[in-house]
């Protein structure tokens, strides 16, 4: 079979993407349609840069949920004679239910570049807005306080904050996710035959993974304290789907045995929560200091409601606009440092399809076989472009306001 | 201005020894310290061997006390095994009696490298130096070219220079350094792909390529065909920030009362811009100069290990990679160090260039 031409290659990736592509339309032309209903939101519609932006992270999106559909090959599988071939090359071999091409090529191990990118992007969409959502709960549960009643509150934590800060990120990655500091520790036997390790991502993730139990359960007790029965269904909810999660998220040890995370996952995420944080606490305290002078704060002060009540539920909802712009800006950041650890070799098995490790893995023939690193890098970017633009539109619209 | 510089460097100096204490903490994890008794004695060393391998160098002592030897106010204790005097003073080719009490980092003393087999401040200070010129390039590029972007896109607000400038600005803020060197890399350094091949068949090119993919020649001779890429590709990176918060920074100053005088007055625009506004929208646009520097530290550490150009951040990679205690820790002193003082700087700096922020 002959090798497929640039025009080719183009027409079927298009066709591998019509999942995709249905996807977007009715999600364009739905929010196209009710934008003057939807708030912030429906306003992005206005703004050409915003909605480019949205375009391309819809498209990832997307791609991530669709990626078994989409997927010509699977992300591991290796064809003979397939190594380092340029892209549109016919599968040697192949059988009648088989893709007949690698569209994007194969990589140094004859494995389909396209099939991995697409696989790439369910993983780092999974990581990266969890890995931000979790931030984002450390650093609101710590910075609200911090910025509202300032004083000794606020100088330690501040203190803990510019630690973090000061610390050079990719110091702290070499530092904090190795295969050794996985092991430093104590084994300790807990519940279900399990055994956890006292070592330093363990503890840090036992930390971390309170904080969302916590900042729920001080939500609902501070609004609801004065209508018992509500509140007890929803601390008793949370406590028990909170304690279900972290025990299989921080302890690995799910009594159910559905959740679990790997503990190279883990030793990431923790690491990658734990770098954003801070940055997150500062903003948040900012805005703190900033919205607690607003007349509203001074009438709910004067109402004789507790602090945490202010807190959550009249100075947070206030300052969403500038959180959701910096959340979408974050999840940019945090791809761009998972691509960052995949890049240095750290984390993450050698043989993941993420984007950072493909990147890595190909740049050692870069100058001969350029496409098994390209490939994932212009992915990498269009999806943080994607995320910059759609958080640049989110904040050029909120500001009409 | 005094107390406010002497609070900052108090604070600095704390945050620096509790950070060197983290990073020493975790370098000398009972896993990293069997991975260096079984690399420098031994491989097939038992459990129990590499155990007094460790308590002969005194690597089993209480963190804290080890700290303090590391930094220097303690001494370092002298255990003598089969004759031979092992403490951490001690250098090949040097007698037991000329060893010191005292040798941390205070005395100047970073250890000993088990990989480069060289003292740690020597290798540090060479490869700083490397670092050092690609730092000076990467500024020398970046900030202007940041700056002119900002202030193009700041003095006419909404204009249509000001949209296609800001989209630029963002694009190069998604495109981290591993991305923009990889396509750098294909596009201008590949005899097969991008623009080198056709630039040579034009016979516009003498040699292959139009620039080197790697920088490894660069250390001892900087060209321009062996070191545009790295340095376009961390300024790169870096350019969009500074442009985009000299732009807001342009931007709010251009609504500035003074300058609608100035108009009213029929200044120039070139005038306003130049003569009035310039100053003043510059003084924002400093702090996040200097703040850009440590940010500048993880793209050095990528830049260099793309390229292979071995400077400092090729040595963090160098001794992370193969356990070298002592150097990982001299490598993180450094670059805590450059941080807390670019920090400094930028407060500082901040207050002494913005006459309406005296500290109060």
């Amino acid at each position: 079979m002959e090798p497929l031409t640039s025009l080719q290659i183009v027409g079927y990736v298009f066709m591998q993407f019509i999942p995709v592509w249905v996807g977007m339309l009715v999600i364009f032309a739905l929010s196209i349609m009710t934008k003057n209903k939807t708030g912030l939101y429906g306003k992005l519609f206005d703004s050409p840069i915003g909605m480019v932006g949205f375009a391309l992270v819809l498209f990832w999106v997307l791609t991530a949920i669709f990626a078994d559909a989409i997927m010509t090959h699977a992300a591991l599988e290796t064809a003979s004679g397939m190594k380092n071939k340029l892209p549109g090359t016919p599968l040697r071999g192949a059988t009648e239910g088989d893709f007949q091409w690698y569209l994007f090529g194969g990589d140094n191990l004859a494995r389909d570049v396209f099939s991995r990118m697409v696989a790439g992007s369910r993983i780092v969409l999974i990581i990266a807005p969890a890995a931000t959502l979790f931030a984002f709960m450390v650093g609101i549960t710590l910075g609200l306080p911090a910025g509202y009643f300032g004083g000794r509150t606020d100088t330690v934590l501040s203190f803990l904050a510019n630690l973090v800060l000061a610390f050079p990120v990719i110091l702290l990655f070499y530092l904090l996710v190795t295969p050794e500091i996985r092991a430093a520790g104590a084994e300790i036997r807990i519940w279900g035959g399990n055994t956890w390790v006292t070592s330093i991502p363990n503890i840090l993730a036992a930390i971390l993974f309170l904080f969302p139990i916590l900042f729920l359960l001080i939500l609902f007790q501070s609004r609801f304290f004065t209508r018992p029965m509500l509140r007890n269904i929803l601390i008793a909810g949370t406590l028990l789907a909170g304690a279900w999660m972290y025990s299989g998220l921080a302890f690995n040890a799910d009594p159910l045995g559905l959740l679990g995370m790997d503990p190279n996952l883990l030793n990431i995420f923790v690491s990658v929560v734990f770098v954003n944080s801070p940055t997150v606490f500062r903003i948040v305290r900012g805005l703190a200091l900033d919205i607690q002078t607003r007349d509203y704060v001074a009438a709910a002060q004067t109402r004789g409601e507790g602090p945490w009540y202010i807190m959550l539920w009249e100075i947070l909802p206030n300052a969403r606009g500038p959180l959701i712009v910096d959340f979408c800006l974050r999840i940019g950041y945090t791809t761009i440092l998972l691509g960052t650890l995949g890049f240095f070799g750290l984390g993450l098995s050698p043989e993941s399809p993420d984007w950072g490790s493909t990147i890595n893995e190909g740049r050692k023939l870069l100058t001969l076989y350029p496409h098994p690193a390209l490939i994932p890098a212009l992915a990498l970017m269009s999806m943080v472009l994607g995320l910059n633009l759609l958080a640049d539109g989110l904040r050029e619209q909120s500001l009409k306001d | 201005m005094g107390r406010f510089i002497l609070r900052r460097t108090g604070v600095m100096l704390l945050t620096a020894l509790c950070l060197t204490f983290i990073v020493f903490f975790m370098t000398n994890l009972y896993p990293n310290l069997e991975k260096l008794a079984k690399t420098e004695g031994n491989m097939r060393m038992t459990d129990e061997q590499v155990e007094s391998w460790l308590v002969n160098r005194g690597y089993t002592q209480n963190v804290f006390l080890k700290y303090g030897q590391w930094l220097g106010v303690m001494p370092s204790p002298k255990i003598e095994v089969d004759g031979e005097i092992h403490t951490r003073c001690s250098r090949p080719g040097v007698p037991d009696e000329e060893i010191g009490n005292y040798c941390g980092v205070l005395q100047g003393n970073f250890g000993f490298s088990t990989v480069f087999k060289g003292e740690v401040s020597d290798i540090i200070a060479k490869r700083l130096a490397l670092t050092g010129w690609l730092m000076l390039f990467v500024l020398i590029v970046m900030v202007p070219m940041a700056l002119v972007i900002g202030i193009l896109a700041g003095m006419r607000e909404g204009s249509r220079t000001d949209r296609s400038l800001s989209t630029f600005a963002i694009a190069t803020t998604a495109t981290p350094e591993y991305v923009s060197g990889v396509i750098f890399v294909v596009l201008f350094a590949s005899s097969r792909t991008g623009l080198s091949p056709i630039l040579h068949e034009w016979g516009w090119i003498e040699k292959k390529t139009l620039f080197k993919g790697l920088a490894s020649t660069a250390a001892n001779d900087i060209t321009f065909a062996n070191f545009t890429l790295p340095v376009m590709a961390l300024a790169l990176y870096g350019v969009g920030y500074i442009a985009r918060m000299t732009r807001a920074s342009m931007a709010e100053v251009m609504t500035a009362q003074y300058i609608r005088t100035a108009r009213l007055k029929g200044v120039s625009f070139r005038n306003i811009v130049l003569k009035h506004a310039l100053r003043n929208a510059l003084i924002a646009p400093f702090t996040v100069i200097m703040l850009q520097i440590p940010w500048l530290l993880t793209g050095v550490v990528i830049v260099e290990t793309l390229f292979n150009y071995k400077g400092f951040g090729w040595t963090l990679v160098q001794a992370a990679g193969n356990n070298d205690i002592e150097l990982l820790l001299g490598v993180s002193v450094v670059a805590v160090l450059v941080v807390l003082v670019t920090q400094l700087i930028s407060d500082i700096g901040y207050v002494f260039l913005n006459p309406r922020i005296r500290v109060s």
